[in-house]
């Protein structure tokens, strides 16, 4: 757990006059589970999507596996390889069936046979509950199973982090249990994720480390999720959390 | 009750001859829909890559199309240009210019309208697969904006095909100049051909549309 993969270094991020995310550091080890959480606006999702590079930073720099990236290298697209992203509205291609939106990149982007892909689609989604739907389109399952696909169609591709960006925001309560269910699986099985997410009871479950932003900073990060989610040390955290809680007096 | 006129369709030729005048409308109409396509998407691509000055071009070259009766730019590019810039062109070569003209406009603005309504989330999630740019657009963006287009443009299509009635008046023997040719032939011995030719006529471009705006549904249905 001591390998480096992540690390980033002064970001700085702004659009126009606005900033977003300022002089933000973090550094993410291999089989680490990082959550992040905050208010809206606290620049969460614009974190994931700087290190993804579909956003353009002002300043900074962002590491992955020792390389530094930045959405106008030439090479961008094969760096993003190395980064699995999962969206809040899954993001599944609508003219695909289940079975083509998981295999189009593995098969057009790193060139792997299609037989071998799909053999390993196959398998992955019998893992989270879908092999019967391979033939579907995506227009013809629920949400909680659009979101497994999604996270299903990242994993194919072999990434060596995954970035889950309020991936049970958009869903019906009882669904959520479903995608995180999956979620949790692949924490146990080692998977390196930076997941932001408004889900409390899950964070502490999953976390290997807390990070708490608002407004574009890290206020309070912890290692000991449970301390923090019961005793933050910070009155901003402490009064963020305090939305979760209800008390009828 | 009178005669339907129907009876000259079988006169001598005259049917062989109507066949033919539909091939020369179903001609320019497959030549000008064939160019506005190519065209009408590579324009409509360009479109979206947002550059000022090309959509103001653009905007422009449109309202022309928009406003201007297609009677009048047939005219104006058969007649009016072979003193002025001493092009002697063929009627049916301006038929295919003007309506290759109009279509393009038209066909490019339904590529730009497709092209913007796929969300931009959309090539995102394609570029986070570490797709290219090129692959985010032709294996992810233009599937979905082609399935969005197909209605829109059949019956752009048909429109095209209905208007070339109109290239009778630059003096091209389409179907409908067959036509009336063949009633004013048989004015004496027909005077009822009026009505038997030219509700053939209208049958024949009911022929020749209904299975593209039937195409155009089934596809709909498959894509939706």
């Amino acid at each position: 757990m001591n390998q480096e993969l992540l690390e980033i270094r002064h970001l700085h991020k702004s659009y126009g006059e606005h900033t977003i995310i300022k002089d933000l550091n973090l550094t993410v080890h291999k089989g680490e589970v990082i959550v992040v959480i905050g208010p809206s606006g606290c620049g969460k999702s614009t974190l994931l999507r700087c290190i993804n590079a579909l956003e353009p930073i002002q300043d900074g720099q962002i590491c992955i596996g020792g390389e530094s990236i930045h959405k106008d290298d030439k090479n961008i697209s094969e760096k993003r390889q190395k980064i699995g992203m999962v969206f809040q509205s899954y993001e599944l291609f609508p003219h695909k069936t289940i079975l083509d939106n998981i295999t189009l990149a593995p098969v057009k982007v790193q060139k792997r046979k299609r037989a071998e892909a799909e053999k390993e689609a196959i398998e992955l989604l019998g893992k989270v509950g879908l092999s019967g739907r391979k033939d579907d389109y995506p227009r013809q399952l629920s949400g909680g199973q659009k979101q497994r696909v999604a996270i299903v169609r990242a994993l194919c591709m072999h990434p060596e982090i995954l970035l889950l960006d309020e991936i049970t925001a958009a869903l019906d309560p009882e669904m959520v249990r479903e995608v995180l269910e999956v979620v949790l699986d692949l924490a146990k099985n080692g998977s390196t994720m930076i997941i932001v997410t408004h889900e409390m009871a899950f964070a502490k479950a999953i976390a290997d480390r807390v990070i708490f932003l608002d407004q574009g900073e890290i206020v309070e990060e912890s290692t000991n999720p449970k301390r923090f989610f019961e005793n933050p040390e910070t009155d901003r955290a402490k009064k963020f959390l305090d939305n979760f809680q209800y008390e009828k007096n | 009750m009178q005669s339907l006129g129907i009876d000259v369709l079988f006169k001598g030729k005259n049917f062989i001859r109507l066949m033919g005048g539909l091939w020369v409308a179903v001609r320019i109409s497959l030549i000008s829909v064939v160019i506005s396509i190519v065209l009408g998407l590579l324009i409509g691509m360009l479109m979206t890559s947002g550059n000022k000055i090309l959509k103001a071009v653009f905007r422009i070259y449109l309202e022309i199309v928009r406003i201007m009766p297609q009677m009048v730019l047939l005219f104006l590019v058969y007649f009016g240009t072979t003193r002025v810039f001493g092009w002697d062109l063929e009627a049916e070569t301006s038929a295919i210019f003007v309506f290759s003209f109009w279509g393009t406009a038209e066909m490019a603005d339904l590529v730009r309208g497709a092209l913007i309504s796929i969300p931009s989330i959309q090539y995102e999630s394609a570029r986070a697969l570490g797709m290219k740019e090129s692959q985010v657009f032709l294996l992810v963006i233009l599937p979905q904006a082609v399935r969005r287009l197909i209605p829109l443009s059949i019956n752009l299509i048909t429109r095209m095909i209905k208007t070339t009635s109109l290239v009778m008046m630059i003096g091209i023997v389409e179907v409908l100049k067959v036509a009336q040719q063949i009633i004013e032939a048989n004015r004496k011995a027909s005077p009822n051909a009026a009505f038997g030719l030219f509700g053939t006529v209208f049958l024949l471009y009911f022929i020749i549309c209904w299975p593209v705006s039937r195409l155009a549904a089934y596809l709909e249905k498959r894509w939706a």
